[in-house]
């Protein structure tokens, strides 16, 4: 079970939270404009890299807030949790 | 009888030697500096591509890359249900195909895969699962496969340790059965079919990591290797969990999620049930081996991971409710437990298709419930590398699909997906 620090609540099991998959996939802004192809790759075409990785997740059993965690999805080590709409961890852009 | 053959004859050449005279199942050649095909992935899905593309297709010069063992991911890893009962035409076709192709596999292999068509039954706990599954098996029997409504004493008469008590945690209102479900053993499955490819002139290679895909102006040209470059005009990935880790690789992203997902054994026991029974609301499924253990899954880990090893909790959870259903079992202690990744698409079906890419094929997305698909997918998979077209089983199981819209939804196919 992961321990998945919050950043409202803290430190809590895993079972208190959900996982929302990848994070910073941003909505098409025109979606008129948007070709199939580019529909597809929003709604369905994941990394799913081995290694780093950023994912949402929501603490369904306590705040009920959405947030973003970095993981490495082969050891699991968490390095960061940041609110939605910050700057993830040593992303310079 | 072909030289090599097994027999009862053989059986007993080799025991009146000690057992010292078996000659190796496969040879294990070093990697040729080019192909006509390349297979990435020992698994069953890529060993079948592999054998059917030799004998289907008369392409033998072939090689099959695994990075580890033969059978080390998912095929060996699996709780071996095979059945056919998807909801959608498209996957009736595909699964219903691979299930005769099993039901043909050990004779025309010459190895004995244990195929038990012991049935596979699907309960159901309340109003709605009654109605889910009648809709399903209507659904099935139209596609001319077999499947039927059970009560709650026909399931009593078939599984006795079963709780179907109306005051149980679960009550069982009714079950759909196929009869020609059943498990397989897979290990045989995928030593069977590297057998008889390497027979027929495949070079199965193993402890050969695949770390790069070459292409030239949008054709591939072969692999890169952890033993050297290997050129091949035609590459097919067939590696589960890592499909999107090769996928990166040439530059693609894919429709897929990868998770662990468990299965654990108990200590051996006199037999106690003699079907397969799966309950998708409560996610248990249990078997036995004829070595006598209980064989029973978990779900997946809820994120993205390649450790292959599944959290606690989630047995936990299973654990929990196996023992509501099958109270008998609360003393048991299992023995080993472990996890393979699996490669989750949204709509939970496959994608077996040709790539952007000219000459590279991919096979996955079979997520949770892909060995009882593995000689169909392998014969629709050579098919599509043969002739560089969909055989018209795979052809829904598109890439494109995600473009097109034309999703499979089997999620939940027939209760749990397995
Ligand atoms: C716990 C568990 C229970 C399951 N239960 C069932 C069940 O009851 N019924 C059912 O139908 N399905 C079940 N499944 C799903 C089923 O096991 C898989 O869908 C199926 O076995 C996939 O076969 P495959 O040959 O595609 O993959 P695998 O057997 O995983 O083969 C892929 C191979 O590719 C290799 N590979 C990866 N990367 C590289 C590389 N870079 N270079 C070279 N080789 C590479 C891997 O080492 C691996 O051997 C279960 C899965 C799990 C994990
Ligand atoms: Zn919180």
């Amino acid at each position: 079970m992961l321990l998945i620090p919050c950043p409202w609540c803290g430190r809590r099991d895993e079972s208190e939270f959900a996982c929302g998959g990848e994070a910073h996939i941003a909505r098409p802004a025109d979606p008129d404009a948007v070709s199939d192809a580019e529909w597809a790759d929003y709604l369905f075409m994941r990394t799913n890299p081995k290694g780093a990785h950023r994912e949402r997740w929501v603490h369904v059993h306590g705040c009920g807030r959405w947030f973003n965690v970095a993981r490495h999805t082969v050891t699991h080590d968490i390095s960061a949790a940041y609110k939605v709409g910050e700057k993830p961890p040593g992303d310079a852009s | 009888m072909a030289k090599g053959a097994y027999s009862i004859f053989s059986l007993v050449r080799n025991a009146l030697r000690y057992h010292e005279g078996w000659p190796r199942a496969w040879r294990s050649p070093e990697p040729q500096p080019a192909y006509d095909v390349i297979i990435v992935g020992g698994g069953g899905h890529g060993l079948a591509t592999a054998y059917y593309l030799a004998k289907e297709h008369g392409v033998s010069n072939v090689a099959v890359l695994e990075k580890g063992w033969l059978g080390g991911g998912n095929t060996g890893r699996n709780t071996t249900i095979i059945r056919s009962n998807y909801l959608w035409d498209e996957s009736a076709a595909i699964y219903d195909k691979s299930l005769r192709l099993y039901e043909g596999l050990s004779r025309e292999l010459n190895f004995n895969l244990m195929v038990s068509q012991r049935g596979v039954i699907n309960l159901a706990h309340n109003l709605h699962d009654m109605r889910e599954l009648a809709r399903r098996v209507a659904a099935i029997k139209l596609n001319g496969i077999d499947s039927e409504i059970l009560a709650p004493a026909d399931i009593k008469a078939m599984v006795p340790i079963l709780n179907v008590s109306p005051e149980a945690r679960y009550p069982v209102l009714g079950a759909s059965l196929q009869r020609r479900g059943g498990t397989a053993r897979h290990d045989a499955v995928a030593w069977g079919l590297a057998r008889a490819a390497d027979a027929r002139g495949v070079d199965i290679i193993q402890n050969c990591e695949v770390t790069g895909i070459s292409r030239e102006g949008g054709k591939v040209t072969g692999v890169e290797t952890t033993r050297g470059s290997i050129k091949a005009p035609k590459v097919g990935v067939v590696v589960a969990g890592h499909a999107s880790v090769l996928a990166a690789m040439a530059g693609l992203r894919l429709p897929i999620d990868s998770y662990p997902l468990q299965a654990l054994v108990s200590e051996p026991l006199k037999p106690v049930i003699d079907s397969v029974v799966m309950s998708g609301a409560v996610h248990v499924y249990v078997s036995q081996s004829d070595k006598g253990e209980l064989v029973m899954g978990a779900s997946i880990d809820n994120y993205n991971s390649y450790a292959q090893r599944g959290s606690p909790h989630v047995i936990e959870n299973m654990l929990g409710a196996t023992v509501e259903l099958f109270p008998i079992f609360s003393r048991l202690s299992m023995m080993r437990q472990w996890g393979g990744i699996v490669d989750v698409c949204p709509d939970a079906s496959p994608i077996v298709s040709k790539t952007p890419v000219d000459g590279l094929y991919f096979n996955c997305g079979w997520g949770t419930g892909g060995f009882k698909a593995t000689p169909g997918s392998g014969f629709a998979f050579a098919h599509t590398i043969a002739e560089d077209r969909p055989h018209p089983l795979n052809a829904p199981f598109s890439l494109e699909r995600f473009t097109t819209g034309a999703l499979i939804d089997e999620h939940g196919a027939a209760a749990v997906g397995h």
